[in-house]
């Protein structure tokens, strides 16, 4: 059994306008999308800044109510949940953010901050202070740094005091938006390489969002490439990078620099992409799509093209 | 953004206005706090006397700051208005904090409903010239020490209300208000554990300045008739005391201005300060600047 499930999931952002806040449209950010995640599992969710990957993630950590559609996790609809069980989601599912400046309170100190979530959940009769200077081991941290404030560490340390914060309750699930984008190149790997080892530790499973592939292939074991709102391709990270289908896939794919011995097609895409206010009929990469013919003005569905590999193009 | 002491020890190092600001302030409270004891002649300051020998003495060596029209020291009676500006201005402030915090931070978090109708009341009261609202409102309550705190206190807090409420709107979206709600923490905990302490830097600012301001307008309310009791040796009030006669006699109504002058601008001095040494992005920017060189 999967340990999350997202059956369906829509969001759409009503645009109001003038005095009376009349609705006068939806940015749909998020249009039907659907994936699972395993046990013990990377999956990432990739595309440019507006596809939606971020506002699904948010749906996911509840922090946003999505418009329609199911969020299983353990087998629990997430939308519903309320009070206590609520509580149990939250402590199995916790994030680290993209910039940990801004997500670490900058008035508490780094002890204060990993301490928090045992302190909000205080049934746990551990002693609070050793589990913390654990858990600043456990990411790498001296334990001196304890006493210092957010703004006084490096960013890659405090993206480790983000982590530790994210461990301490042991969830099942960790949901890592943009992790690493903040971060200098030579400290980036650094951090990965740390989320790797507390996933085969903790048996963590990571939602990873991200528009770096570089990262994608070096961590997540599946991917699922969005555009707009929808999710274009879905398979194993290998099989995407070793066989990619879909035209937007194969665009990204050709922007990563050092890549011009690619077997597969390189593909420049036309302009910007358009307004999730407004996305286009059918296919919704028609109109920047050098390969797209007549059949793209009907709307394409997610299919199974091979063994773990989905695809959502009328091309296959 | 450490202990106390070394946000004091942080002030100190920043520029000696600060530290002059901090030197004129900190007078201030314990001249205030110790003036009954320290006065040297207790009864002129309270008012009591009345030696018609001594009027209107030029300052000498017995009396620094000469004497009024009653004979009583100005020296002592500027001592012992200390106080009663001390207690002005931080029940002003302290009361006008007590309102607009809750109102602000309410409003400012919860949004909505409740947000907006909090504060369209703050801007009714927003709409009065303050000045203007503090006269009528001490006009309507009477002379007295408490009064003019009530009534200052009431055409201030909106200030601070919607200064909150500003900072409240824009803290209450920050990534570190979302990793609290992930925790499961509860409304009251986030807006008072995260969102509060990040948000109070302005007011404290502006608290710190208006400190020097409510001394004014106390003053100003007293240079009326409708601030403190007459014979209360409020700075103000001493003010207006020796207007009749400032041509002949000059010190009357010059040592208590001073006094006035040299308080608010210790309060400005030390709220500047206050303003960088407060945020931690402003300091840690500065830190680098002087690592950096």
């Amino acid at each position: 059994m999967s340990l999350l499930d997202v059956r369906g999931l829509v969001k759409y952002f009503p645009v109001r306008k003038g005095v009376f806040g009349r609705v006068v449209g939806y940015v749909k950010a998020v249009d039907g999308v659907s994936f699972s995640i395993g046990e013990n599992e990377v999956f990432a969710l990739v595309g440019e800044s507006g596809s939606g990957k971020t506002t699904t993630a948010r749906c996911i950590l509840r922090l946003i109510e999505p418009t329609r559609g199911e969020i299983l996790f353990m087998g629990r609809d997430v939308t519903k949940l309320k009070g206590r069980e609520l509580k149990w989601y939250r402590r199995n599912v916790q994030a680290v953010f993209q910039n940990p400046f801004l997500s670490l309170n900058p008035r508490m100190k780094v002890k204060d901050l990993v301490a928090e979530p045992l302190k909000v959940y205080r049934d746990q009769a551990q002693d609070v202070e050793r589990a913390v200077e654990e858990h600043l081991e456990m990411v790498g941290l001296p334990r001196e740094v304890g006493e210092r404030y957010p703004l006084e560490l490096s960013g890659g340390q405090a993206q480790r005091v983000a982590i530790a914060k994210a461990i301490i309750l042991r969830p099942r699930l960790v949901v890592l938006d943009e992790p690493t984008s903040a971060l200098d190149v030579s400290v980036q790997a650094q951090i990965l390489n740390l989320f790797l080892d507390l996933k085969k530790e903790l048996k963590l499973s990571y939602l990873l969002i991200t528009h770096d592939l570089s990262v994608v292939k070096y961590v997540s074991d599946w991917v699922a490439v969005m555009y707009l709102g929808r999710i274009v391709e879905l398979a194993r990270t290998e099989e995407l990078f070793e066989n990619p289908l879909h035209p937007y896939t194969l665009a990204l794919l050709s922007s990563i620099p050092g890549t011009k011995k690619a077997k597969w097609k390189r593909i420049e895409l036309a302009g910007e992409p358009p307004s999730a206010l407004n996305p286009p009929k059918g296919c919704r990469l028609r109109p920047r799509c050098p390969l797209a013919f007549e059949k793209c003005h009907e709307e394409p569905q997610l299919v199974e093209y091979s063994k773990e590999h989905w695809v959502s193009c009328w091309l296959y | 953004m450490a202990s106390a002491s070394s946000q004091v020890l942080w002030l100190i190092r920043r520029s000696k206005l600060s530290l002059v600001g901090l030197f004129i302030v900190a007078g201030f409270v314990v001249t205030g706090i110790l003036a009954p004891f320290i006065v040297p002649y207790p009864e002129d300051a309270r008012g009591e006397t009345y030696n018609i020998e001594e009027r209107f003495q030029p300052p000498s060596w017995e009396h620094p700051f000469g004497t009024d029209e009653y004979g009583r020291d100005v020296f002592s009676r500027v001592l012992m208005g200390a106080r009663y500006s001390l207690i002005i201005a931080v029940g002003v402030v302290g009361l006008a904090l007590l309102i607009g915090i809750p109102v602000g931070l309410v409003a400012g978090y919860v949004g909505g409903r409740v947000g907006s109708m909090l504060m369209r009341v703050t801007d009714m009261f927003l709409a009065f010239p303050p000045l203007l609202l503090a006269i009528a409102l001490a006009a309507t309550l009477g002379r007295g020490l408490f009064n003019t705190i009530i009534a200052l206190s009431i055409s201030w807090w909106p200030w601070y209300a919607r200064l909150l409420y500003v900072r409240v709107t824009s803290v209450k979206n920050m990534p570190f208000v979302d990793s609290a709600r992930l925790l499961g923490l509860g409304r009251l905990a986030i807006m008072f554990r995260h969102v509060l302490p990040n948000s109070l830097t302005p007011v404290t600012v502006q608290a710190a300045l208006d400190m020097g301001s409510a001394i004014l307008e106390a003053a100003g309310l007293s240079f009326l008739g409708v601030g403190v009791d007459p014979s209360t040796p409020e700075w103000g009030l001493l003010v207006t005391e020796g207007w009749a006669s400032i041509s002949s006699a000059w010190w009357i109504s010059l040592f208590p201005g001073l006094a006035i002058l040299v308080t608010v601008l210790g309060f400005n001095l030390l709220a500047d300060a206050l303003r960088e040494s407060l945020d931690p992005r402003i300091r840690r920017i500065a830190l680098t600047r002087r690592i950096l060189g």
